[in-house]
This record gives C-alpha cells, sequence and structure tokens, in this order.
C-alpha cells in the first residue's frame, strides 16, 4: 500500500506539468456559455492540442489508436490537467468517457478505426441518446423503435436529456430492436449521424438558465446496421460497460477541481469576513475532509482498476464507482450550499460563478443514474441484499 | 502508486481477525459487559502484547516486527470490530517508552487535555500528550491523583460497560511526572488519532456487517426485510461511510499529515456512530435490548469520538489547513462578465 509515484510515473508527471504550464497560457479565453458552436470549437481545440502532444487517449488500448497507458497515467492526467486550470473535457464527454470506450471494448476493427481516431482528435463530437421520456431510471423500459429493413434500421422514437445534441456529429443511441423479447433482451446499441434526415433536435432549458441539453425526435431515421456496436439485441449489456464508466473515473478531475474551489471559498470566506462564522469554518472544515477523502477513494479505485489493467483483466470500472458517485453528488451540492453561505445576500445574483454551479450540482444527483438508483446497486450488487424491485 | 494492500497486509489482516476472536470472543465479550466495576482481565492484555499488538513497530532487537503505522492500522481496525477492551492505543504508543507496555505486561493510558481517561484505575502508568514533550505519571503518583480528585466520577458511570472512565479535571504538574524527551507528543498525538480512527472503521465495517446480516433474515409482511428500499438504502449508506473512511484513514496511516489525519478522524467517527445507529434501527426492538451488541459497538464509538481529535477539533483544524494550503490559488474574480457560465455542465447525460 503506497500513495507514491514510481519513478515513471513521477517522470510523466514532471513532463506533463511543464506542458500544461507552455500550453495552457496559449489558448484562447472561454467562449460566452450558450455560444454552442464556439464551445465545440474551443473543446475540440484542446482535444487536438492533447492529441498532438501525445496525451489522448492515454489509457485506450494501442490497436483503438490509444497510447496504451494504464488507468494510473490517466488519473495523473486528469489531476495535472485540472491542478494547472486545463479546460474541462466539455463537448468532448461522451466521446471520450463514454461512447469511445463502449466502442473499444466491442467495437469491430472497422468500428473502431472509422470512429475512435477523430474523437481522439477532437474533430468530432458525440452525444448519448439513453433516457427517454417515459425510461429514466427505468432505462430498459425504452421504446424507441429499431425496425430492420435491408442494410439498414428505420428508427422512430424519442430521446431526452441528451446534452450537447445541437454541436453533435454522432449519437450514441439505444433502442428496440425485438419487442417481442424481455424487456432487457431486445435492446441494441447503435451510432447514428445527427445530421440523417429525420432527427429533430429541440433544445431543453435548464433551471440554470443554460440550453446544455435537449430533447431529440427520430422519425424514420435511416441507419446502416454496420453503425451497429455489438450483437443486435445486446445493446443492453453493450450500454452497461458505457455506464460502469461513467460511473468509474469520470468525475476523478472534477475532485480536485471541488478542492480548488474549497481553497477559494475559504480565502473569500476571509476576505469578506464570513470566516469569523465558527459555524461557517467548521462547514467548510468537514467539506475539505469530504474532499480529502474523496480523492483517496478515487484513489483506492484507480488502484484496483489498475492492477485489473495489469493483470489483463477486463479494464470496466466495477460497483465500487456507485459507492464514489453516490457521496459525490451530495458533496458537490453541499460545497456550493457554504458557498452561497460564504457569498451571503450576493449568492441570490444569478451572474456569480458560485450560483451558477450551484443551481448545476443539483443535476449531479439525477444523471448518471439516480442517488437512489445508486443505492439500490450497492445494496443489491455490493450488499447482497434481496431485490427490491417489482418483477 | 499502488493503493492496495499488499499480499503480507491481507494475510496480517486476516490472521489478526482469527487470533482476536480466538482471544476474546463473543462470549468473553459479554463477561467482560457483566462483570462489576473494575475487571481488567491482566492475561488478556499479556496475550495481546505477545501477538504484538503493542510492539508491532518497535525494531526487531528491541521485540518488534519492525513494521509501520499503516500495518498497525490494519490490528488496530480488527480490535475495533472484535471490541477488544482496554487502552490499546496508548499502551501500543509507550511500547519502547515505557517498560513492560511492549509486552503487555504493563497497563497505560494516555490523555491529550483534562477531561475523561479510560481505565484511569487499573492503569499502571499515565502518559500526557500535553506538551512538545510527553511526560509519564507513574502508578505510585497514579493512586494519588485518584485520590485527589473530589469531583471524579464513578467508574462505572462510564456509558461505555466494557470502558471504565475517570473525569481529570485538570492534568497533573509537571513536578510530579518524568518526562519523555526522546519523543515528540505532535507525533504520538497523530498516530493516537490514526489509530483511534481505525478502531471506528472496524467497528463501522461490522455494524454494517450484523446489519446486512439481519436484513436478509428478518422476515416482515412476507419477505426479507431487506428487500425493502427503505431498508436498503440505510444499509448502502453504511457501505458507502465505510468505504469513504476506508480510504481516509488507509490514506493517514501512509502520509500522517495533519489534514489526512484530521479527515480520517472525522470520517471514521461518523462511519462508527452513524453505522452503529443505522445497525440498530435495522434490528428494530431487538436492537434496543441490552443483549444486542449493537448498543456496545454505539458506545465505544461514542466514547472513541471524544478522543484526542473530536469532530469539532477537526473540523476547525481542516478550515484552518484551507488557508495554509498554498496549492489553492487566491479568489478569482467572483462575477463573471459573460453571465452564466458554471465551471462545469449542468447536464451530462
Amino acid at each position: 500500500m503506497n500513495l507514491d509515484d514510481t519513478p515513471e510515473e513521477a517522470d510523466f508527471r514532471h513532463r506533463l506539468r511543464s506542458w500544461l504550464h507552455r500550453t495552457l497560457p496559449t489558448l484562447p479565453p472561454a467562449p460566452a456559455a450558450d455560444d454552442w458552436p464556439a464551445r465545440r470549437a474551443h473543446d475540440c481545440a484542446w482535444q487536438r492540442a492533447l492529441y498532438e502532444a501525445g496525451y489522448a487517449g492515454l489509457h485506450w488500448p494501442c490497436e483503438a489508436g490509444g497510447q496504451g497507458a494504464g488507468p494510473l497515467r490517466h488519473l495523473i492526467l486528469l489531476e495535472e490537467a485540472e491542478q494547472a486550470g486545463a479546460p474541462y473535457v466539455g463537448a468532448g464527454f461522451v466521446g471520450l468517457l463514454h461512447a469511445g470506450p463502449t466502442i473499444a471494448a466491442e467495437g469491430t476493427a472497422a468500428q473502431r478505426a472509422r470512429w475512435l481516431p477523430p474523437i481522439l482528435r477532437g474533430e468530432e463530437v458525440w452525444c448519448q441518446g439513453f433516457s427517454e421520456p417515459e425510461a429514466g431510471s427505468d432505462l430498459a423500459a425504452l421504446r424507441t423503435r429499431a425496425v430492420r429493413d435491408g442494410d439498414s434500421y428505420l428508427v422512430t422514437g424519442s430521446k431526452i436529456w441528451t446534452s450537447h445534441a445541437q454541436i453533435a456529429d454522432w449519437c450514441e443511441l439505444l433502442v428496440r430492436t425485438d419487442p417481442s423479447a424481455p424487456r432487457h433482451r431486445g435492446l441494441s446499441w447503435l451510432a447514428m449521424p445527427m445530421n440523417a434526415p429525420g432527427v429533430t433536435v429541440r433544445p431543453l432549458r435548464t433551471l440554470a438558465g443554460s440550453t446544455e441539453f435537449a430533447e431529440v425526435f427520430l422519425d424514420e431515421v435511416r441507419i446502416p446496421v454496420s453503425c451497429r456496436v455489438g450483437a443486435e439485441n445486446d445493446g443492453w449489456r453493450v450500454s452497461m460497460v458505457t455506464l460502469s464508466f461513467e460511473r468509474g473515473t469520470a468525475f476523478a478531475g472534477e475532485v480536485v477541481a471541488c478542492r480548488r474551489t474549497l481553497g477559494r471559498l475559504a480565502r473569500a470566506a476571509q476576505a469578506n469576513g464570513a470566516w469569523e462564522d465558527a459555524v461557517l469554518r467548521r462547514r467548510l472544515g468537514r467539506l475539505h475532509a469530504e474532499f480529502t477523502a474523496l480523492w483517496r477513494l478515487v484513489q483506492a479505485n484507480v488502484s484496483e482498476a489498475e492492477h485489473s489493467w495489469r493483470s489483463g483483466e477486463s479494464a470496466v470500472p466495477g460497483v465500487g464507482g456507485s459507492v464514489f458517485k453516490l457521496r459525490y453528488s451530495h458533496a458537490r451540492q453541499e460545497l456550493y450550499e457554504a458557498a452561497a453561505e460564504v457569498l451571503g445576500p450576493l449568492a441570490l445574483d444569478a451572474r456569480r460563478n458560485w450560483t451558477a454551479d450551484r443551481l448545476s450540482a443539483l443535476a449531479y444527483t439525477i444523471a448518471a443514474g439516480t442517488s437512489q438508483i445508486q443505492q439500490n446497486i450497492i445494496a443489491e450488487r455490493i450488499l447482497g441484499l434481496p431485490s427490491g424491485r417489482w418483477r | 502508486m499502488d493503493f492496495r494492500l499488499t499480499e503480507d497486509q491481507r494475510l496480517l489482516r486476516s490472521e489478526t481477525r482469527r487470533l482476536f476472536t480466538a482471544l476474546f470472543p463473543r462470549e468473553r465479550l459479554r463477561q467482560s459487559v457483566e462483570a462489576v466495576g473494575e475487571d481488567f482481565d491482566r492475561a488478556l492484555w499479556r496475550k495481546l502484547g505477545d501477538a504484538g499488538l503493542f510492539s508491532l513497530r518497535l525494531p526487531e532487537r528491541d521485540g518488534g516486527a519492525a513494521l509501520a503505522l499503516p500495518e498497525a492500522v490494519l490490528l488496530f481496525e480488527e480490535a475495533g470490530r472484535a471490541l477488544l477492551p482496554g487502552p490499546l492505543t496508548a499502551t501500543h504508543l509507550a511500547a519502547g517508552l515505557v517498560p513492560g507496555a511492549a509486552e503487555g505486561t504493563c497497563v497505560v493510558t494516555a490523555v491529550d487535555r483534562p477531561g475523561p481517561a479510560e481505565h484511569l484505575a487499573t492503569a499502571d502508568a499515565l502518559l500526557l500528550l500535553d506538551g512538545p514533550r510527553p511526560r509519564l505519571l507513574p502508578a505510585a503518583q497514579l493512586s494519588g491523583l485518584l485520590g485527589a480528585l473530589p469531583d471524579s466520577t464513578d467508574s462505572t458511570d462510564s456509558i461505555d460497560p466494557t470502558t471504565p472512565l475517570h473525569l481529570l479535571p485538570r492534568l497533573p504538574p509537571p513536578d510530579t511526572t518524568r518526562p519523555i524527551p526522546e519523543a515528540a507528543a505532535s507525533r504520538l498525538l497523530l498516530e493516537a488519532t490514526v489509530l483511534t480512527a481505525a478502531q471506528q472503521l472496524g467497528s463501522a465495517g461490522r455494524t454494517l456487517e450484523m446489519a446486512v446480516d439481519h436484513a436478509k433474515v428478518r422476515t416482515q409482511f412476507g419477505r426479507p426485510i431487506g428487500a425493502f428500499q427503505a431498508v436498503q438504502h440505510l444499509c448502502a449508506q453504511m457501505l458507502v461511510r465505510t468505504e469513504l473512511a476506508r480510504a481516509a484513514v488507509y490514506a493517514a496511516s501512509l502520509t500522517a499529515l495533519p489534514p489526512d489525519v484530521a479527515a480520517a478522524k472525522l470520517l471514521a467517527d461518523e462511519a462508527a456512530v452513524r453505522n452503529a445507529r443505522d445497525c440498530l434501527q435495522v434490528h428494530g426492538g431487538l436492537g434496543f435490548t441490552w443483549e444486542a451488541d449493537v448498543h456496545l459497538h454505539l458506545k465505544r464509538a461514542w466514547l472513541r469520538a471524544a478522543q484526542w481529535q473530536t469532530a469539532a477539533r477537526a473540523e476547525t483544524a481542516l478550515a484552518e489547513e484551507l488557508l495554509a494550503d498554498r496549492r489553492s490559488v487566491p479568489p478569482q474574480t467572483i462575477v463573471n462578465p459573460l453571465g452564466r457560465n458554471p465551471e462545469r455542465p449542468a447536464n451530462r447525460q
């Protein structure tokens, strides 16, 4: 048990740190929040910079265009980039963290060659079409139909909460290919071009005022069968690979960001006098413990993943990610509640960064599996309690 | 970095669990609960000494195993799980400083401030960690101290039936104690805090197991209560608390840095106390009885939460640490001229 870098890890960290130090000042400033084409260009340019420096797809297999490094190297990248104040993955989120890893794990050689390099080079943006108006936590209830027609599927239905739909090139889509099969056995995973005829995107406004996500309507959209990843009707298993990625390391960089925010909060409180309040100080102290421990939990989870990877087991993060996701999403909300206390009445000003973050944090206990679903998963799959779901 | 237990550490943990179960089975625990007054089991103490619980970190030439704090933490986690009685932490810290502590022939208790002291009446020495250097009050003066405490509480009034407490309204003056110049009190305090947190972690893991085991077999409304989401979610949160505390405690054992140690104590205290309470809740009426072991875990957890760094002290220290942390950058301009532009996107699906 140790927390120290090996000489190789230290060397990697050192080179990365100096690259970040040289590169970050040359980046253009972040565009306005609702200028989506500009945000896409900004996020893709950052990914391109990572690619050219040899940091893209660090932990993806070489045959998927990656660097073939382990999860630990990836963690060092996330930690250092965040510590240096590098841009967030942004529009690249689904491609780099969901769809890409799924294609790398489940796709054919031709599919990997088609889709993965443009993701790594920051050329193509993906979005996710899983949830539907009637299928949220109960994802297997989804009803979007894909009917086979020669070499294509004709897809009809609607998807919701699709982040970045308005700027995406591709959508990872979960559809029903066999309505007569049991719920989980009749689904397939398709890659859908967003410019295909029959795709309509209607942006949704979040309570934070942003137009982050959208509803996507599909009216007999023709998708080639060659765009199916995995076997027909095996889409549930294929998509679970994606979801476990989402709950694994997807938030690791954010913990580093939250720790930096906490330091800023303390200084802001000291500057405006809120620090005089011992109750507030204790609240910030508790959050410091919380995020310190969450970072240690990330290190523990990634150490397990590194071990699996080295011993040639599947690199898919396990259900332990649920433990982290559950606690982290609540801690993040607590962080911005404390920020509001530091700001005092100014927290009611919607232009404040921390006010916007307080609002956006509300999504964390819902997105990527609600806290209630995470607790079901922990109870049944980790603790082995009997299933409580209606069957 | 490899933050997993090594093969040796895993083995040490499983061997320790087996040993503690043999030395201190449940019947022995229940006997100590029913024992009246001070009934300290010196034979058990000696056996724990033989097992290396106190001497573990001493060099081999001094009869130790030359192991480090992470290994000690694994042993103390098991001690917390088994609810081993006695001033375990203090005697472990005294090994190498107080003759007989390493072997378990001497019972050493410790305090860092006025307040409750455990096992004071049976201890052979009191270790004081109230200044830069530790100091020791030997047995002879200890009995004098006890007699000189007019407002000391009766030891049987302790909330924990297996841990007698005496209240020390003030600490003995320096002229009555022997200084221990070869050790730093600050280091011993950090170690005491980590080892106490480790016991809390062990207790939290045990009450989680007890709750889950009960929820699997107790049937109401025709199904195991563990099939109800209300009970499932209690148990899930118990696991989350345990695993977060585990990451914090193990990390603190490696770094011994004050923020890691404070986080470990805070989260392990919370895990032990709240898990014991949730375990009690899952057990229903049974959980409220003297016969069930749940209350023993809860009461010991309360006691340990009041030792060394309490929640108030840990939170205050961690808050100060935020200002001292040079890695955090100075506050930015708070108003964003571009309008709503959160540091992170509102939603990701």
